[in-house]
């Protein structure tokens, strides 16, 4: 009776046990997904696909060894190297910002990391290599060509997106490596790092093949610390990976404008991530100029909704994959849009703000960088932060830095300048600059184009060096007046930059890249120059040597040497007279 | 006399106005063979904007002149032009003066020389007369201010000009040599070394010294020779020291040390410039490429104690040589450089029955010269030529300037052995001699 006793209690201490530490130990952490469908006026869609990973645990203190949903090696990178906060895009293709309107979430050509670091890192230079080069290994990357000379510390923008307190800006570094390509083996270890993989859920849909034909491929991911609650005394860590496409379904879609997702992707959505708490697809079906709706989405959507999205008013369609009716009439969500009527090309809405970049000149001597950016608001003046990093062999000139706004020099209210290093460190120029309203300013500065040392060309050097986009940070003021956003009740593409008030929005924009070309030696003649150069230096060195060794001497007859007695000798032979 | 020179310098100074005016100012301002990353006008601005903007303009690397250019032009910019006109017409004033003092003491040194019997019998077409060198200052002046090479300095507002002022004053203070300019010959020693690089300095000093030689002769045992240098080296130092502190109060930092003489010592700008070095470090093994920046770094002044030894008679032409092979292997040379050298050549016009090849260097020297711009253009702006074009021609420019000076050299040497030994030379049987250098 005795033991039948005990062996019903060890079973129930061990539940009791198990249930009073279970919730002690296990760390909270929730996954959400989401789609976001935007037709854009030229007739391209860009699909915005957005996983984010919250975790209630505090990665800098404790030692975490239980990793569920947040990716194991993000996590132990975090924690060895003391960052705060972590952005990584890799991006192929440009954001025609004028055409397509602003973006969610735009990132540079090629790569681009910058890293707030916490200010317990006493050595941050050391911690940025290391750091990128474990991205390397992570992401496939060729991150860690990433060194001194494309690093450099922003002053003004790259503000902390996430939680910050203080911020000295040596804590923050930036990279951008323009010559990035972002293929087939960068995706593969990204969608890894999801929780179902490409399994399923949303990211079934992520199929290479589909995702590198497009206009316009960006994937990125964001690590930053966000409060756990409204109290915020306790730090939750966020991981966001964001995958932005553009598709040009015009080019593709035999002259119709119509889209599905099976027609972008070659799949459809048959469930939802079993480890998501929330996942869902929001298609814009957002009016334009308050007529009729133009397009028509089927199948219907489940609900409808409504948000201020970058100070515009917009309509969402949305389907939940979580809730049991949506996969009642078919196994498989295939969202599809048909155009009711053609859209009219002169409709075509310009961003407040959109910028471009180039290089002009001629010859490989000097140049000019030329940055046009326009402000099409029509009453509303702002100001904006240009970052522009410049390679040191483009050796820029401040004294020629012009800024004209209608025809008027316009005075930046503040210019950070660090010229650059030879082989050290490049050019960082940041500047504030007020653009009044309904106008276009053009920034202008000149440069002279450096000889390197034969070894440091790429193997290409007739196609010319990259120089990285230039950054644009902005509080564009916003038609309508936003609220404050709650990060967990709305929807992901809402939530990403932090709004300070309502009558305005964030807006980080990038140019292009630039491509310039620099003289080149001739690579096949080193051996041939020493020689050459060597041998001038020894004309002088052997003239001087012979007039301050040898002093004038008269002349005395020889009386020939070996070959004059030997032609001597011949010519008796002959009988003719000799030398 | 005063009236020819003043005529020069109106003419000069008139060519110069016009052409500040003209659209060639902008052209020639952008040419590499007349503004190194050392003195080119575009980084002295640079340099002052951005100490404007509250930047040291020594944290980049396109500024590399001495804090003491910073002084003088931090008030002058405005008037840069007249400035580099004013320096133009010192140098040549100065030079003008200078070779009048040197002809006064070469007539002294030949006249004192015939009465010690010291020149062979038949050498008296050789003996320079007052006639022939009455207008040998002037055509000095003439050659320093119209040549071309000059006028494109001044144009560009290169700050090589300032340099060859200073080099004129020293040497205006060296010939003048007397107990005042002894001190006044240092200061400007110092502040030209400090202007350009300490390289230059160790080897003028020498040359200094070897022009004192003249009124104490030179033995080591003794005590007014130890004395004297004792005192030259020490108001040298004592200069050059202050001269440091001054540039290093301007900032209040040692930065300007490696952007001046680090820069000028380790060639790191590989800017195309009629020089040697550019191409050469272009193509050079990263291996051996310190070895190579210390060889010819070396080769620039390594010439000057056995020029020094074999030239202890003639200072001045020791000068010449020396500041010749100094502008011929620095490191970013000018057009400027070369110019300062060339006005001498009007003082050994006797030596030209000697020279030997003087006119194929002289056309070597006018068609290099014209082919510099071409062939850049080949290559920068048109594409069809490649960088060997240019560095062909940069070394031929130089091999030109090298046989011009080892001729001329040539030429004084022999001049030297027929003073002595006589004009006409017989072998032991009679017949017309030939004169060897063994």
């Amino acid at each position: 009776r005795g033991g039948g006793g005990a062996m019903l209690a060890a079973p129930l201490l061990l539940l009791l046990l198990l249930v009073a530490a279970g919730p002690g130990r296990a760390r909270r952490d929730a996954l959400r997904e989401e789609l976001l469908l935007s037709p854009l006026p030229t007739g391209d869609v860009a699909a915005t696909f957005q996983f984010r990973t919250r975790w209630d645990a505090d990665l800098q203190r404790g030692a975490v060894s239980h990793y569920r949903l947040f990716p194991k090696a993000l996590g132990r990178l975090v924690a060895a190297l003391g960052v705060r906060e972590l952005h990584l895009a890799l991006t192929q293709g440009f954001w025609r910002t004028r055409t397509w309107g602003q973006p969610p979430l735009q990132a540079p050509a090629g790569a681009e990391l910058w890293v707030w670091f916490q200010p317990t890192v006493t050595d941050v230079d050391k911690a940025w290599k290391e750091l990128s080069n474990i991205l390397s290994g992570i992401f496939c990357a060729s991150l860690n060509f990433i060194d001194s000379t494309n690093t450099v510390t922003p002053t003004a923008s790259f503000k902390p997106l996430g939680l910050a307190n203080g911020t000295d800006h040596h804590l923050l570094r930036y990279a951008v490596l323009p010559r990035e390509v972002v293929c087939t083996e960068n995706l593969t270890p990204w969608k890894k790092l999801l929780p179902c993989g490409s399994k399923a859920g949303l990211a079934v849909l992520l199929k290479a093949e589909r995702l590198f034909h497009s206009s316009y491929h960006s994937q990125a991911v964001h690590i930053r610390p966000v409060c756990r609650d409204d109290s915020c005394l306790a730090v939750s860590w966020e991981l966001r990976q964001t995958l932005t496409v553009v598709f040009d379904t015009f080019a593709s879609g035999q002259g119709k404008k119509d889209w599905s997702l099976f027609k972008m992707f070659s799949r459809t959505l048959t469930d939802a991530c079993p480890l998501a708490s929330q996942s869902k697809v929001y298609v814009d079906i957002s009016p334009k100029n308050k007529e009729k709706e133009l397009l028509e989405v089927t199948p219907p959507p489940a609900s409808v909704h409504e948000a201020v999205v970058q100070g515009d008013k917009k309509t969402y369609a949305v389907y939940d994959l979580l809730s049991p009716s949506l996969f009642n009439t078919s196994r498989s969500l295939n969202v599809q849009l048909k155009w009711m009527r053609p859209q009219d090309s002169s409709e075509l809405p310009t961003p407040i703000l959109h910028a471009q970049r180039y290089v002009s000149g001629y010859g490989l001597h000097t140049g000019e960088i030329s940055t046009l950016i326009y402000n099409t608001h029509p009453y509303r003046a702002f100001p904006v932060i240009l970052l522009e990093t410049v390679p040191w062999y483009l050796r820029l000139y401040v004294h020629t830095l012009t800024i004209i706004t209608k025809g008027k020099e316009n005075k930046p209210s503040y210019i950070h300048y660090q010229p650059a290093q030879d082989r050290r460190r490049p050019h960082l120029l940041e500047m504030l600059i007020q653009l009044p309203a309904n106008s276009v300013t053009k920034i202008t500065i000149q440069f002279e184009r450096a000889l390197l040392k034969w070894t440091e060309y790429t193997p290409d050097p007739n196609h010319g060096f990259y120089v990285s986009s230039s950054v644009l940070s902005a509080l564009v003021p916003s038609v309508i007046a936003m609220k404050d956003v709650d990060v967990e009740q709305s929807p992901l593409f809402t939530s990403l930059f932090p709004s300070s008030d309502g009558s305005s929005y964030f807006v980080r924009l990038y140019t292009e890249p630039l491509l310039v070309n620099l003289p080149t030696p001739d690579f096949s003649m080193p051996y041939n120059v020493i020689c050459l150069t060597c041998t001038v230096v020894a004309v002088c060195y052997g003239s001087f040597y012979n007039l301050l060794t040898r002093t004038f001497h008269v002349e005395e007859p020889s009386r020939g040497g070996l070959a004059k007695r030997l032609a001597n000798i011949i010519r008796k032979f002959r009988g003719v007279p000799p030398l | 006399m005063a009236a020819p020179l003043v005529l020069v310098v109106l003419v000069a100074v008139t060519v110069r106005a016009v052409l500040y005016r003209s659209s060639l100012a902008a052209f020639i301002s952008e040419r590499v063979e007349v503004a190194s990353p050392l003195n080119a006008w575009k980084r002295v601005v640079e340099g002052l904007a951005l100490l404007d903007l509250g930047v040291s303009p020594y944290s980049g690397a396109v500024f590399h002149e001495t804090p003491l250019i910073i002084y003088l032009f931090h008030f002058l910019i405005e008037y840069a032009e007249l400035v580099f006109m004013i320096t133009d017409v010192l140098t040549a004033v100065a030079l003008y003066l200078a070779i009048q003092d040197f002809n006064k003491v070469v007539f002294r040194k030949q006249k004192l020389l015939i009465e010690l019997d010291k020149y062979a019998p038949d050498v008296a077409e050789l003996i320079q007369t007052p006639m022939e060198m009455h207008y040998i200052p002037l055509k000095v002046a003439l050659f320093y201010l119209l040549n071309p090479y000059t006028v494109m300095s001044c144009v560009a507002k290169s700050t090589c000009a300032i340099n060859n002022t200073v080099i004129a004053f020293f040497i205006l203070a060296t010939i003048k040599g007397n107990a005042m300019k002894k001190k006044n010959g240092s200061l400007c020693l110092s502040i030209k070394s400090r202007r350009s690089a300490v390289i230059k300095s160790g080897d003028i000093c020498l040359l200094v010294f070897r022009f004192q030689r003249q009124f104490i002769p030179v033995k080591l045992k003794s005590k007014s020779f130890w004395l004297y240098t004792m005192q030259y080296a020490a108001l040298y130092l004592c200069s050059l020291v202050v001269i440091i502190c001054l540039s290093f109060f301007l900032l209040n930092s040692w930065d300007f040390i490696p952007s001046v003489y680090g820069f000028i010592l380790s060639v790191p700008d590989l800017t195309p410039n009629i020089g040697l070095f550019w191409y050469f470090f272009a193509e050079m093994f990263e291996h051996f490429s310190l070895f190579f920046v210390c060889v010819f770094q070396i080769n620039v002044f390594f010439y000057t104690i056995p020029l020094a030894i074999k030239l202890k008679e003639h200072p001045v032409f020791f000068m010449f040589v020396q500041i010749a092979i100094i502008s011929i292997f620095k490191s970013y040379p000018t057009v400027g450089d070369v110019a300062l050298y060339m006005a001498f050549l009007p003082v050994w016009s006797h030596l030209y029955r000697f020279l030997r090849n003087i006119f194929i260097l002289s056309c070597v020297l006018i068609v290099c010269s014209l082919l510099f711009p071409v062939l850049w253009h080949l290559w920068i702006y048109a594409g069809s030529a490649n960088s060997n074009f240019y560095y062909a021609i940069t070394l031929t420019f130089n091999i030109g300037q090298i046989l011009l000076v080892s001729d001329y050299f040539y030429a004084f040497l022999r001049r030297e052995y027929y003073l002595t030994h006589g004009l006409h030379l017989t072998r032991q049987d009679g017949t017309e001699a030939m004169l060897v250098l063994k």
